[in-house]
């Protein structure tokens, strides 16, 4: 199917809102939008970072997946006490992958799910002396354990349990940070809120603990990776290059990372932001107390990485300037390659995202390196700064979707057509039923890592054997097959 | 009375950021930008107007108060 002309894009828009009452109309077409490269701000044309209406499907998630689920998680040496009733903890428990170095139990602590399983009892009387409980019987179960944060569920908010005091006290008692993090779930209107609750906490109780300390020795060439979660291994082959490059990461926030590291990150040079949506919080913070200017960067495909490198670069002198065309240069030979092998298989595919924060706009340079056209994209939880980011990012007339409903969603697939969507694990089933390829972004569908040069080789076979699976020939019955294509067959 | 994080973008610019609106945005004109005497009334690129209360000239990047002045007062 040819690409949709804007006049075509604003009808279809249309004729999916047409479905529902004056009141949700109204309020849906403000998040709906086509794209137009000649705005500069996305205000103009879209709304978003509001409130998902009753009524209509969301995929949106809650502050406390924000918070324990994205920002804190993945610090491997704490434990996170998931404050509330079991189940948030068990069903958001090592669902991201994660993946982290170390002995799982004894000196991280990842995967494993830590509560307070709250029942009626501590609903009806308090949660504060469980939980104090639970820090002391923590130190005593895993001592190697580098510090607690205490990732409030809903109910802690509503009964008003007074968990500041309960970690200043626990923190007394084992010597190590204690941190509250107010998550509560029903805070705010998406995981957005969670993420920036995340780096509040962070700032307020981990970020100043080794101010005035100078034991750590500094280079003029330390930078911290923020906002990358070591998903499928990210987080790792990011930090290849940039130390080929001659950088030192000192931290790595969150994915991989430890406290120490987040502790050591007001001495580096500069921060590097790949997540913007949830962590820019800290960034800016740092920029205003430790006058540490950051940058946003992007690791995925060749292009945009060779951009990023030598915008980093551009950051420090010669040495690393030379380093960033070094690596360029070393690893040109290896992502032509990768290139050479899939744009032929892939070229002119299109491609429908829906993501979360940051990859709506990050992988389109990838899947253009493959000559392949994202002709929609639209964020779970992005505020208005990510769609400025992305108007530019997305070629003209194209589809641009906030907080998309699962009607919406599918209706645009039906009309758009596109060859490849990449989107959650809760979308993932519906569009296979229908016999559209899927993968799933959020966790590079157990596969990954997809960021920096490695990634890239990684990513163009996924979508590769997605794509070109035999199977969706296969998801017709045979008896509904009309004859031409049966015809098609047999003469080939 | 929202709270600005004021910093320089690499042209020398002022840039204002919002965090609670996700405003970010070049400041076009500063009324007062003299070493001993900064801020008044600011505006941005996309023609709202901001005031601050006169300070010496503060080390940039900062969070301070301003005023949401209505585009159409004044």
């Amino acid at each position: 199917m040819a690409a949709l002309t804007r006049e075509e894009t604003e009808a279809l828009i249309q004729e999916v809102l047409e479905i529902y009452p004056e009141q949700a109309k109204k309020d849906r077409a403000k998040h709906l939008a086509v794209n137009d490269q000649s705005l500069e701000k996305s205000n103009k044309c879209i709304t978003s970072n509001r409130k998902s209406l009753p009524g209509v499907m969301t995929i949106r998630g809650c502050a406390y997946a924000g918070s324990k689920g994205v920002v804190w998680g993945p610090i491997k040496d704490m434990i996170h006490i998931s404050h509330g009733p079991v189940g948030c903890g068990q069903y958001s428990r090592a669902g991201r992958r994660n993946y982290y170095v170390g002995t799982t139990g004894v000196n991280t602590f990842g995967t494993m799910n830590f509560t307070s399983d709250f029942t009626e009892k501590d609903i009806v009387f308090g949660g504060d002396k469980k939980l104090a409980k639970i820090i002391t019987e923590i130190e005593g179960l895993f001592p190697l354990h580098k510090g607690i944060s205490i990732q409030s569920e809903c109910p802690i908010g509503l009964i008003g349990d007074d968990i500041e005091a309960v970690a200043k006290k626990g923190n007394k008692e084992i010597g190590k940070p204690v941190v509250p993090v107010r998550c509560e779930g029903f805070r705010g209107v998406s995981q957005s809120l969670g993420h920036h609750i995340a780096n509040d906490a962070i700032r307020d109780w981990v970020l100043g603990n080794r101010d005035g300390d100078d034991s750590f020795p500094t280079t003029p060439y330390d930078v911290a990776v923020i906002g990358d979660y070591n998903i499928g291994g990210d987080a790792w082959a990011s930090r290849t290059l940039l130390e080929e490059m001659g950088l030192r990461v000192v931290a790595q926030w969150s994915g991989d990372g430890t406290l120490a590291e987040i502790e050591n990150t007001p001495k580096v040079k500069l921060n590097l932001i790949h997540c913007y949506r949830s962590m820019n919080y800290i960034a800016r913070h740092m920029e205003e107390k430790y006058k540490i200017p950051w940058i946003e960067y992007n690791f995925f495909g060749p292009t945009k990485i060779a951009e990023s490198l030598r915008r980093i670069a551009s950051h420090f002198d010669d040495v690393i300037k030379e380093g960033a065309e070094r690596v360029i240069k070393k690893y040109e030979a290896e992502y032509e390659a990768v290139i050479a092998k899939y744009k032929p298989r892939l070229e002119g595919k299109r491609v429908m995202l829906y993501i979360g924060g940051l990859r709506p706009r990050h992988v389109i340079g990838a899947y253009e390196d493959l000559g392949m056209e994202v002709v929609g994209t639209g964020y779970e939880f992005g505020h208005n700064d990510d769609y400025d980011r992305t108007i530019k990012e997305m070629g003209n007339a194209t589809l641009l979707y906030d907080d998309v409903t699962g009607y919406e969603f599918e209706e645009f697939v039906k009309r758009v057509q596109p060859d490849l969507i990449g989107s959650g694990i809760k979308e993932k089933y519906i569009f296979q039923k229908m016999g559209v390829p899927f993968r799933q972004m959020h966790s590079w569908d157990y596969s990954g890592p997809y960021h920096g040069y490695d990634g890239f080789a990684i990513f163009a076979r996924d979508m590769d054997m997605t794509i070109n699976n035999p199977c969706w020939k296969q998801v017709k019955a045979p008896w509904k097959k009309d004859a031409s294509s049966e015809a098609v067959k047999v003469a080939a | 009375m929202p709270s600005v994080m004021l910093k320089k973008n690499p042209e020398g610019k002022l840039v204002f950021y919002v965090p609670k609106k996700d405003l970010e945005e070049v400041a076009e004109s500063v009324e007062f930008d003299a070493a001993d005497k900064w801020g008044g009334e600011v505006l941005l690129a996309d023609g709202s107007k901001y005031y601050f209360e006169p300070i010496p000239m503060p080390d940039f990047p900062i969070t301070l108060r301003a005023k949401r002045l209505d585009s159409g007062e004044d």
